[in-house]
Protein backbone atom coordinates (compact mmCIF):
# COMPACT_ATOMS: atom_id res chain seq x y z
CA UNK A 1 0.00 0.00 0.00
CA UNK A 2 1.85 3.11 -0.95
CA UNK A 3 -0.36 5.95 1.10
CA UNK A 4 -1.23 4.03 4.37
CA UNK A 5 -3.27 7.24 5.44
CA UNK A 6 -6.25 6.30 2.27
CA UNK A 7 -7.98 3.31 2.82
CA UNK A 8 -8.82 1.02 -0.19
CA UNK A 9 -12.24 0.12 -1.52
CA UNK A 10 -11.13 -1.85 -4.58
CA UNK A 11 -8.26 -3.42 -5.81
CA UNK A 12 -7.73 -4.51 -8.89
CA UNK A 13 -7.44 -8.60 -9.73
CA UNK A 14 -8.48 -8.79 -5.70
CA UNK A 15 -11.07 -11.28 -5.13
CA UNK A 16 -11.32 -10.46 -1.56
CA UNK A 17 -11.73 -7.94 0.64
CA UNK A 18 -9.61 -4.54 0.77
CA UNK A 19 -8.61 -2.88 4.22
CA UNK A 20 -11.90 0.15 4.47
CA UNK A 21 -12.68 0.07 8.01
CA UNK A 22 -12.06 3.70 8.02
CA UNK A 23 -14.74 6.22 7.25
CA UNK A 24 -13.27 8.41 4.72
CA UNK A 25 -15.04 11.56 3.54
CA UNK A 26 -15.80 10.60 -0.24
CA UNK A 27 -13.77 13.32 -2.44
CA UNK A 28 -14.22 15.15 -5.66
CA UNK A 29 -13.27 17.78 -8.02
CA UNK A 30 -15.38 20.29 -9.66
CA UNK A 31 -14.57 21.59 -12.76
CA UNK A 32 -16.99 24.64 -13.69
CA UNK A 33 -16.65 25.08 -17.86
CA UNK A 34 -18.62 27.71 -17.63
CA UNK A 35 -16.28 29.38 -15.49
CA UNK A 36 -12.82 28.35 -17.08
CA UNK A 37 -10.80 30.57 -19.47
CA UNK A 38 -8.41 27.92 -20.78
CA UNK A 39 -5.53 29.46 -19.11
CA UNK A 40 -3.65 26.01 -19.40
CA UNK A 41 -2.41 26.68 -15.71
CA UNK A 42 -4.37 23.35 -14.54
CA UNK A 43 -2.07 21.78 -17.21
CA UNK A 44 1.52 23.59 -15.78
CA UNK A 45 1.00 22.90 -12.28
CA UNK A 46 -0.28 19.47 -13.20
CA UNK A 47 3.52 18.71 -15.24
CA UNK A 48 5.20 20.15 -11.83
CA UNK A 49 3.70 18.65 -9.48
CA UNK A 50 3.88 15.33 -10.67
CA UNK A 51 7.55 16.00 -12.33
CA UNK A 52 5.89 15.19 -15.96
CA UNK A 53 7.34 16.96 -19.70
CA UNK A 54 5.32 15.98 -22.16
CA UNK A 55 7.13 16.98 -25.45
CA UNK A 56 6.54 20.40 -26.81
CA UNK A 57 4.39 19.64 -29.61
CA UNK A 58 3.75 22.01 -32.71
CA UNK A 59 0.49 24.61 -33.38
CA UNK A 60 -2.04 22.33 -34.78
CA UNK A 61 -4.54 25.25 -35.84
CA UNK A 62 -6.31 25.27 -32.48
CA UNK A 63 -5.29 25.84 -28.76
CA UNK A 64 -4.99 22.09 -27.73
CA UNK A 65 -1.29 21.63 -26.74
CA UNK A 66 -0.38 18.91 -26.01
CA UNK A 67 -2.80 17.63 -28.46
CA UNK A 68 -3.66 14.26 -26.55
CA UNK A 69 -3.24 12.88 -23.27
CA UNK A 70 -0.27 11.09 -22.27
CA UNK A 71 1.89 9.39 -20.05
CA UNK A 72 3.64 12.98 -19.81
CA UNK A 73 0.62 14.72 -20.01
CA UNK A 74 -2.14 13.40 -17.51
CA UNK A 75 -4.11 16.21 -18.13
CA UNK A 76 -4.83 18.19 -21.08
CA UNK A 77 -7.49 21.08 -22.30
CA UNK A 78 -9.65 20.43 -25.02
CA UNK A 79 -10.90 23.38 -27.03
CA UNK A 80 -14.49 23.39 -29.32
CA UNK A 81 -16.40 26.26 -31.33
CA UNK A 82 -19.89 25.47 -31.83
CA UNK A 83 -22.81 27.76 -32.36
CA UNK A 84 -25.28 27.33 -29.69
CA UNK A 85 -28.52 29.43 -29.38
CA UNK A 86 -27.29 31.33 -32.69
CA UNK A 87 -24.00 32.50 -31.08
CA UNK A 88 -21.14 31.57 -30.86
CA UNK A 89 -19.59 29.73 -27.98
CA UNK A 90 -16.21 28.73 -26.91
CA UNK A 91 -16.75 25.50 -24.76
CA UNK A 92 -13.03 24.42 -23.10
CA UNK A 93 -13.06 20.91 -20.89
CA UNK A 94 -10.44 20.04 -19.16
CA UNK A 95 -9.58 16.48 -19.93
CA UNK A 96 -8.53 13.47 -17.96
CA UNK A 97 -9.53 11.13 -15.61
CA UNK A 98 -13.01 11.17 -14.13
CA UNK A 99 -12.09 8.70 -11.03
CA UNK A 100 -15.30 7.04 -11.80
CA UNK A 101 -17.15 5.17 -8.86
CA UNK A 102 -17.33 2.17 -10.86
CA UNK A 103 -13.88 1.78 -12.44
CA UNK A 104 -13.78 0.40 -16.08
CA UNK A 105 -10.24 0.22 -15.71
CA UNK A 106 -9.88 -1.63 -12.19
CA UNK A 107 -12.76 -3.90 -13.41
CA UNK A 108 -10.58 -5.10 -16.81
CA UNK A 109 -6.73 -4.75 -14.79
CA UNK A 110 -5.65 -8.40 -14.56
CA UNK A 111 -2.65 -7.58 -12.04
CA UNK A 112 -3.42 -7.50 -8.53
CA UNK A 113 -3.02 -4.40 -7.04
CA UNK A 114 -2.14 -2.12 -9.84
CA UNK A 115 -5.07 -0.14 -9.89
CA UNK A 116 -6.50 0.84 -6.76
CA UNK A 117 -9.64 2.67 -6.09
CA UNK A 118 -8.96 4.47 -2.52
CA UNK A 119 -12.26 4.49 0.24
CA UNK A 120 -12.29 8.38 -0.60
CA UNK A 121 -13.29 7.79 -4.54
CA UNK A 122 -9.87 8.37 -6.13
CA UNK A 123 -8.65 5.82 -8.91
CA UNK A 124 -4.96 5.49 -8.73
CA UNK A 125 -2.82 3.53 -10.79
CA UNK A 126 0.39 1.55 -8.77
CA UNK A 127 2.84 1.37 -11.79
CA UNK A 128 5.06 -1.10 -9.95
CA UNK A 129 2.44 -3.59 -10.26
CA UNK A 130 1.57 -2.55 -13.90
CA UNK A 131 2.10 -5.29 -16.34
CA UNK A 132 1.48 -2.78 -19.54
CA UNK A 133 -1.16 -5.40 -21.40
CA UNK A 134 -3.20 -2.41 -21.49
CA UNK A 135 -6.46 -4.12 -20.39
CA UNK A 136 -7.09 -0.73 -18.74
CA UNK A 137 -7.30 0.92 -21.91
CA UNK A 138 -9.94 -1.09 -23.13
CA UNK A 139 -11.94 -0.30 -19.76
CA UNK A 140 -12.07 2.88 -19.70
CA UNK A 141 -15.21 4.24 -21.18
CA UNK A 142 -13.50 7.59 -21.24
CA UNK A 143 -10.42 6.59 -22.98
CA UNK A 144 -7.67 8.06 -20.71
CA UNK A 145 -4.87 5.98 -19.74
CA UNK A 146 -2.03 5.98 -21.89
CA UNK A 147 0.57 3.26 -22.02
CA UNK A 148 3.99 5.03 -22.09
CA UNK A 149 6.28 4.05 -24.65
CA UNK A 150 9.35 4.29 -22.14
CA UNK A 151 8.15 1.80 -19.58
CA UNK A 152 5.20 0.16 -21.23
CA UNK A 153 3.39 1.08 -18.12
CA UNK A 154 -0.42 2.72 -17.74
CA UNK A 155 -0.05 6.24 -16.22
CA UNK A 156 -3.30 8.48 -16.06
CA UNK A 157 -4.32 11.47 -13.39
CA UNK A 158 -4.19 10.48 -9.76
CA UNK A 159 -6.32 13.15 -8.82
CA UNK A 160 -2.86 14.03 -6.54
CA UNK A 161 -3.61 11.07 -4.19
CA UNK A 162 -0.51 12.14 -2.60
CA UNK A 163 -1.58 15.49 -1.88
CA UNK A 164 -5.06 14.85 -0.54
CA UNK A 165 -3.76 12.22 1.45
CA UNK A 166 -1.98 14.73 4.05
CA UNK A 167 -5.33 17.20 3.48
CA UNK A 168 -4.21 18.98 0.52
CA UNK A 169 -6.20 20.00 -2.36
CA UNK A 170 -4.83 18.28 -6.25
CA UNK A 171 -2.22 20.64 -8.39
CA UNK A 172 -4.27 21.50 -10.85
CA UNK A 173 -6.85 23.10 -7.95
CA UNK A 174 -4.35 25.07 -6.08
CA UNK A 175 -3.57 26.64 -9.44
CA UNK A 176 -6.66 27.55 -10.90
CA UNK A 177 -6.91 31.76 -11.11
CA UNK A 178 -10.97 31.81 -12.07
CA UNK A 179 -11.83 29.11 -9.34
CA UNK A 180 -13.35 26.99 -12.07
CA UNK A 181 -11.69 23.79 -10.41
CA UNK A 182 -12.82 23.33 -6.92
CA UNK A 183 -12.04 20.55 -4.35
CA UNK A 184 -14.05 19.31 -1.28
CA UNK A 185 -16.35 16.58 -0.26
CA UNK A 186 -18.25 14.96 -3.14
CA UNK A 187 -21.32 16.29 -1.74
CA UNK A 188 -20.26 19.70 -1.12
CA UNK A 189 -19.04 20.28 -4.89
CA UNK A 190 -22.39 18.71 -5.66
CA UNK A 191 -23.74 21.94 -3.80
CA UNK A 192 -21.18 24.33 -5.20
CA UNK A 193 -22.51 23.17 -8.17
CA UNK A 194 -26.13 23.62 -7.79
CA UNK A 195 -25.39 27.02 -7.06
CA UNK A 196 -23.68 27.71 -9.70
CA UNK A 197 -26.21 25.65 -11.87
CA UNK A 198 -28.69 27.98 -10.51
CA UNK A 199 -27.26 31.20 -11.82
CA UNK A 200 -26.50 29.49 -15.10
CA UNK A 201 -29.98 28.70 -15.44
CA UNK A 202 -31.05 32.49 -14.59
CA UNK A 203 -28.60 34.15 -17.49
CA UNK A 204 -30.26 31.81 -19.68
CA UNK A 205 -28.76 28.65 -19.73
CA UNK A 206 -31.74 26.36 -19.17
CA UNK A 207 -29.87 23.05 -19.59
CA UNK A 208 -27.04 23.55 -17.32
CA UNK A 209 -26.35 20.62 -14.93
CA UNK A 210 -23.83 18.54 -13.56
CA UNK A 211 -22.10 15.74 -14.94
CA UNK A 212 -21.51 12.71 -12.94
CA UNK A 213 -22.50 10.26 -15.03
CA UNK A 214 -24.68 7.44 -13.14
CA UNK A 215 -24.06 4.66 -15.86
CA UNK A 216 -20.55 4.75 -13.97
CA UNK A 217 -21.57 4.79 -10.74
CA UNK A 218 -21.02 8.97 -10.59
CA UNK A 219 -18.04 10.54 -10.76
CA UNK A 220 -15.09 12.12 -8.55
CA UNK A 221 -14.20 14.79 -11.37
CA UNK A 222 -17.76 16.45 -11.97
CA UNK A 223 -18.48 19.46 -14.73
CA UNK A 224 -20.63 22.10 -14.94
CA UNK A 225 -21.98 22.39 -18.30
CA UNK A 226 -23.81 25.33 -20.04
CA UNK A 227 -25.45 22.20 -22.09
CA UNK A 228 -25.27 19.15 -19.68
CA UNK A 229 -27.54 17.78 -22.44
CA UNK A 230 -25.47 18.00 -25.10
CA UNK A 231 -22.03 16.46 -22.92
CA UNK A 232 -20.23 15.68 -27.01
CA UNK A 233 -20.44 19.21 -27.60
CA UNK A 234 -17.17 19.50 -24.93
CA UNK A 235 -14.94 17.63 -27.60
CA UNK A 236 -16.49 13.92 -27.29
CA UNK A 237 -17.09 14.04 -23.67
CA UNK A 238 -20.02 10.81 -23.88
CA UNK A 239 -23.28 11.36 -22.64
CA UNK A 240 -24.38 8.03 -20.99
CA UNK A 241 -20.99 6.86 -20.32
CA UNK A 242 -20.77 3.21 -18.74
CA UNK A 243 -18.21 0.15 -19.37
CA UNK A 244 -18.55 -1.89 -22.57
CA UNK A 245 -20.93 -4.88 -22.52
CA UNK A 246 -18.04 -6.56 -24.33
CA UNK A 247 -16.13 -6.08 -21.28
CA UNK A 248 -18.89 -6.83 -18.91
CA UNK A 249 -19.22 -10.25 -20.77
CA UNK A 250 -15.61 -10.94 -21.02
CA UNK A 251 -14.95 -9.67 -17.19
CA UNK A 252 -18.43 -10.97 -15.88
CA UNK A 253 -20.19 -13.64 -17.33
CA UNK A 254 -17.40 -15.34 -19.01
CA UNK A 255 -15.47 -16.51 -16.02
CA UNK A 256 -18.44 -18.64 -14.30
CA UNK A 257 -18.93 -19.85 -17.75
CA UNK A 258 -15.66 -21.11 -18.32
CA UNK A 259 -15.11 -22.08 -15.06
CA UNK A 260 -17.94 -24.65 -15.03
CA UNK A 261 -16.67 -25.51 -18.80
CA UNK A 262 -13.25 -26.34 -17.44
CA UNK A 263 -14.21 -28.25 -14.78
CA UNK A 264 -17.18 -30.47 -16.36
CA UNK A 265 -14.14 -31.53 -18.94
CA UNK A 266 -12.15 -32.49 -16.04
CA UNK A 267 -14.19 -34.16 -13.82
CA UNK A 268 -15.79 -35.54 -16.26
CA UNK A 269 -13.07 -36.79 -17.50
CA UNK A 270 -12.07 -38.26 -14.02
CA UNK A 271 -15.32 -40.07 -13.59
CA UNK A 272 -15.29 -41.73 -16.86
CA UNK A 273 -12.18 -43.45 -16.30
CA UNK A 274 -13.02 -44.27 -12.82
CA UNK A 275 -16.41 -46.20 -13.88
CA UNK A 276 -16.12 -47.42 -17.27
CA UNK A 277 -12.40 -47.67 -17.30
CA UNK A 278 -9.95 -47.59 -19.49
CA UNK A 279 -10.47 -48.41 -22.98
CA UNK A 280 -7.96 -51.21 -24.32
CA UNK A 281 -7.26 -53.15 -27.90
CA UNK A 282 -5.06 -55.90 -26.56
CA UNK A 283 -7.62 -57.66 -24.71
CA UNK A 284 -9.48 -58.26 -27.87
CA UNK A 285 -7.00 -59.25 -29.72
CA UNK A 286 -7.76 -63.03 -29.25
CA UNK A 287 -11.86 -62.76 -29.71
CA UNK A 288 -10.98 -60.78 -33.11
CA UNK A 289 -8.89 -63.61 -34.43
CA UNK A 290 -11.87 -65.85 -33.65
CA UNK A 291 -14.12 -63.37 -36.09
CA UNK A 292 -14.82 -64.21 -39.40
CA UNK A 293 -14.90 -62.10 -42.58
CA UNK A 294 -17.75 -59.37 -41.77
CA UNK B 1 4.76 -63.71 -30.56
CA UNK B 2 6.35 -60.34 -31.49
CA UNK B 3 3.62 -57.99 -31.51
CA UNK B 4 2.71 -56.47 -34.65
CA UNK B 5 3.20 -52.66 -35.22
CA UNK B 6 2.13 -49.92 -37.68
CA UNK B 7 3.85 -46.41 -38.04
CA UNK B 8 1.13 -44.09 -37.35
CA UNK B 9 3.15 -40.86 -36.81
CA UNK B 10 6.83 -40.12 -38.08
CA UNK B 11 9.03 -38.42 -36.21
CA UNK B 12 8.98 -34.72 -37.69
CA UNK B 13 4.83 -35.15 -36.91
CA UNK B 14 5.87 -36.08 -33.68
CA UNK B 15 8.19 -33.15 -32.77
CA UNK B 16 5.61 -30.91 -34.42
CA UNK B 17 3.19 -32.29 -32.21
CA UNK B 18 4.72 -31.73 -28.87
CA UNK B 19 5.89 -28.07 -30.41
CA UNK B 20 2.73 -27.16 -30.32
CA UNK B 21 1.67 -29.24 -26.93
CA UNK B 22 4.68 -27.78 -24.74
CA UNK B 23 3.57 -23.75 -26.58
CA UNK B 24 -0.18 -24.72 -25.42
CA UNK B 25 0.52 -25.77 -22.23
CA UNK B 26 2.83 -22.52 -20.80
CA UNK B 27 0.23 -20.20 -22.78
CA UNK B 28 -2.61 -22.04 -21.04
CA UNK B 29 -1.27 -21.35 -17.85
CA UNK B 30 -0.08 -17.61 -18.28
CA UNK B 31 -3.56 -17.08 -19.98
CA UNK B 32 -4.98 -18.75 -17.17
CA UNK B 33 -3.26 -16.42 -14.72
CA UNK B 34 -4.53 -13.37 -17.10
CA UNK B 35 -8.17 -14.43 -16.89
CA UNK B 36 -8.61 -15.50 -13.24
CA UNK B 37 -7.41 -13.04 -10.38
CA UNK B 38 -6.55 -15.88 -8.04
CA UNK B 39 -4.63 -17.74 -10.62
CA UNK B 40 -2.67 -14.52 -11.37
CA UNK B 41 0.23 -16.24 -9.68
CA UNK B 42 0.79 -18.47 -12.53
CA UNK B 43 2.26 -15.42 -14.56
CA UNK B 44 5.36 -17.22 -12.55
CA UNK B 45 5.64 -19.83 -15.29
CA UNK B 46 7.20 -16.90 -17.01
CA UNK B 47 9.60 -15.58 -14.27
CA UNK B 48 7.46 -12.49 -13.23
CA UNK B 49 4.19 -11.10 -14.20
CA UNK B 50 5.76 -8.35 -17.04
CA UNK B 51 7.09 -10.85 -18.71
CA UNK B 52 4.88 -13.85 -19.13
CA UNK B 53 2.69 -10.72 -20.80
CA UNK B 54 5.80 -10.14 -22.81
CA UNK B 55 6.38 -13.23 -23.97
CA UNK B 56 2.92 -14.60 -23.96
CA UNK B 57 2.29 -13.62 -27.34
CA UNK B 58 5.23 -14.45 -28.52
CA UNK B 59 4.98 -18.10 -27.57
CA UNK B 60 1.57 -18.15 -29.33
CA UNK B 61 2.99 -17.15 -32.58
CA UNK B 62 5.28 -20.06 -32.68
CA UNK B 63 2.36 -22.70 -31.32
CA UNK B 64 0.16 -20.97 -34.25
CA UNK B 65 2.96 -21.51 -36.97
CA UNK B 66 3.50 -25.01 -35.24
CA UNK B 67 -0.19 -26.01 -35.86
CA UNK B 68 -0.32 -24.78 -39.35
CA UNK B 69 2.25 -27.54 -40.41
CA UNK B 70 0.15 -29.89 -39.01
CA UNK B 71 -3.46 -28.01 -39.87
CA UNK B 72 -1.87 -29.17 -43.64
CA UNK B 73 -0.27 -32.41 -42.87
CA UNK B 74 -3.49 -33.60 -41.28
CA UNK B 75 -6.71 -31.52 -42.79
CA UNK B 76 -7.38 -33.64 -45.75
CA UNK B 77 -7.76 -36.65 -43.52
CA UNK B 78 -10.57 -34.77 -41.31
CA UNK B 79 -13.25 -34.13 -43.67
CA UNK B 80 -16.38 -35.22 -42.23
CA UNK B 81 -18.05 -38.72 -43.99
CA UNK B 82 -21.22 -40.44 -43.42
CA UNK B 83 -19.19 -43.00 -40.95
CA UNK B 84 -18.32 -40.44 -38.59
CA UNK B 85 -21.87 -39.00 -38.38
CA UNK B 86 -22.97 -42.20 -37.24
CA UNK B 87 -20.01 -42.37 -35.03
CA UNK B 88 -20.89 -38.83 -33.62
CA UNK B 89 -24.76 -39.91 -33.27
CA UNK B 90 -23.48 -43.01 -31.12
CA UNK B 91 -21.34 -41.38 -28.85
CA UNK B 92 -22.93 -42.87 -26.10
CA UNK B 93 -21.95 -46.19 -27.25
CA UNK B 94 -18.64 -45.06 -27.48
CA UNK B 95 -18.07 -43.64 -24.66
CA UNK B 96 -19.06 -47.36 -23.06
CA UNK B 97 -15.97 -48.53 -24.48
CA UNK B 98 -17.46 -49.90 -27.69
CA UNK B 99 -16.60 -49.18 -31.22
CA UNK B 100 -19.39 -47.49 -34.08
CA UNK B 101 -18.81 -47.42 -37.49
CA UNK B 102 -16.10 -48.32 -40.09
CA UNK B 103 -13.70 -45.79 -38.67
CA UNK B 104 -10.70 -44.35 -40.80
CA UNK B 105 -7.49 -42.76 -39.90
CA UNK B 106 -9.65 -40.98 -37.51
CA UNK B 107 -13.31 -41.26 -36.03
CA UNK B 108 -15.54 -38.25 -35.64
CA UNK B 109 -14.68 -36.93 -32.75
CA UNK B 110 -11.44 -36.77 -33.40
CA UNK B 111 -12.39 -35.15 -36.26
CA UNK B 112 -14.61 -32.74 -34.62
CA UNK B 113 -11.64 -31.74 -32.46
CA UNK B 114 -9.26 -31.27 -35.75
CA UNK B 115 -11.70 -28.07 -36.40
CA UNK B 116 -12.25 -27.08 -33.34
CA UNK B 117 -8.80 -26.67 -32.53
CA UNK B 118 -8.28 -25.46 -36.21
CA UNK B 119 -10.81 -22.44 -35.33
CA UNK B 120 -9.83 -21.70 -32.29
CA UNK B 121 -5.94 -21.51 -33.29
CA UNK B 122 -7.19 -18.71 -35.93
CA UNK B 123 -9.15 -16.85 -33.76
CA UNK B 124 -6.43 -16.78 -31.06
CA UNK B 125 -4.10 -15.68 -33.71
CA UNK B 126 -6.11 -12.71 -35.27
CA UNK B 127 -7.43 -11.44 -31.96
CA UNK B 128 -3.84 -12.00 -30.09
CA UNK B 129 -2.15 -9.41 -32.47
CA UNK B 130 -5.45 -7.27 -32.05
CA UNK B 131 -4.47 -6.53 -28.37
CA UNK B 132 -0.58 -7.14 -28.52
CA UNK B 133 0.81 -4.29 -26.80
CA UNK B 134 3.30 -2.29 -27.84
CA UNK B 135 3.53 -3.31 -31.36
CA UNK B 136 -0.04 -3.65 -32.58
CA UNK B 137 -2.87 -2.89 -30.30
CA UNK B 138 -2.20 1.03 -30.99
CA UNK B 139 -3.03 0.69 -34.24
CA UNK B 140 -6.59 -0.20 -33.60
CA UNK B 141 -9.66 1.34 -32.62
CA UNK B 142 -10.42 0.62 -29.00
CA UNK B 143 -13.97 -0.60 -29.54
CA UNK B 144 -11.98 -3.52 -31.81
CA UNK B 145 -9.61 -4.57 -28.76
CA UNK B 146 -12.70 -4.79 -26.72
CA UNK B 147 -14.29 -7.28 -28.74
CA UNK B 148 -10.58 -8.98 -28.93
CA UNK B 149 -10.14 -9.55 -25.97
CA UNK B 150 -13.56 -11.58 -25.54
CA UNK B 151 -12.62 -13.11 -28.40
CA UNK B 152 -9.17 -14.16 -27.70
CA UNK B 153 -10.65 -15.51 -23.76
CA UNK B 154 -13.37 -17.22 -25.17
CA UNK B 155 -11.34 -19.09 -27.84
CA UNK B 156 -8.94 -20.28 -25.45
CA UNK B 157 -11.35 -21.27 -22.92
CA UNK B 158 -13.33 -23.62 -25.74
CA UNK B 159 -9.76 -24.66 -26.65
CA UNK B 160 -8.71 -25.22 -22.96
CA UNK B 161 -12.06 -27.25 -22.33
CA UNK B 162 -11.23 -29.04 -25.92
CA UNK B 163 -7.33 -30.22 -25.01
CA UNK B 164 -8.73 -31.72 -21.87
CA UNK B 165 -11.00 -33.94 -24.06
CA UNK B 166 -7.58 -34.88 -26.26
CA UNK B 167 -5.95 -35.57 -23.68
CA UNK B 168 -8.40 -37.61 -21.77
CA UNK B 169 -8.83 -39.21 -24.81
CA UNK B 170 -5.40 -40.34 -25.35
CA UNK B 171 -5.05 -41.42 -21.61
CA UNK B 172 -8.61 -43.52 -22.06
CA UNK B 173 -7.93 -45.51 -24.99
CA UNK B 174 -4.85 -47.72 -24.25
CA UNK B 175 -1.94 -46.97 -26.55
CA UNK B 176 -2.87 -44.26 -28.31
CA UNK B 177 -0.43 -42.11 -26.62
CA UNK B 178 2.85 -44.46 -27.93
CA UNK B 179 1.55 -43.40 -31.24
CA UNK B 180 2.62 -39.98 -30.20
CA UNK B 181 5.39 -40.88 -28.44
CA UNK B 182 7.25 -43.56 -30.29
CA UNK B 183 5.06 -43.59 -32.91
CA UNK B 184 3.45 -46.40 -33.81
CA UNK B 185 0.71 -48.60 -32.74
CA UNK B 186 -0.14 -52.42 -32.47
CA UNK B 187 -1.99 -54.00 -35.10
CA UNK B 188 -4.78 -54.45 -32.09
CA UNK B 189 -4.95 -51.09 -31.34
CA UNK B 190 -5.58 -50.15 -35.16
CA UNK B 191 -8.25 -53.04 -35.87
CA UNK B 192 -10.53 -52.16 -32.51
CA UNK B 193 -10.67 -48.50 -33.33
CA UNK B 194 -9.64 -47.89 -36.89
CA UNK B 195 -10.64 -51.09 -38.67
CA UNK B 196 -10.67 -48.81 -42.15
CA UNK B 197 -7.66 -47.62 -41.79
CA UNK B 198 -6.25 -50.85 -40.45
CA UNK B 199 -7.29 -52.12 -43.74
CA UNK B 200 -5.80 -49.78 -45.96
CA UNK B 201 -2.24 -49.85 -44.08
CA UNK B 202 -1.92 -53.92 -43.56
CA UNK B 203 -4.00 -55.10 -46.92
CA UNK B 204 -5.53 -57.97 -44.91
CA UNK B 205 -9.16 -57.98 -45.31
CA UNK B 206 -10.23 -57.54 -41.85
Amino acid sequence: MALQSLDILRRSATPTATPQVRNTVEVAKLIDVTTCIGCKACQVACSEWNELRAEVGTNIGVYDNPVDLSDQAWTVMRFNEVEENGKLEWLIRKDGCMHCADPGCLKACPSPGAIIQYKNGIVDFHEENCIGCGYCVSGCPFNVPRISKQDNKAYKCSLCSDRVAVGQEPACVKTCPTGAIQFGSKEDMKEVAATRITDLKKRGYDNAGLYDPAGVGGTHVMYVLHHADKAPLYSGLPQDPAISATVSLWKGLLKPVATLGIAAAGLFGFFHYITVGPNRADDEHAEDEKETVK
Amino acid sequence: MKEQLIQRYSAPERINHWIVAVCFILLAISGLAFFYPAFFWLTGVFGTPQLARIIHPFVGVVMFLAFLRQFFRYYHHNFIDAEDVKWMKAVGTVMKGGEVGDTGRYNGGQKGMFWLMSGCMALLLLSGIVAWRPYFAASFPIPLIRVALLVHASSALALIAGIIVHVYAALWVKGTIRAMVEGVVTHAWARKHHPRWYREMTGNKR
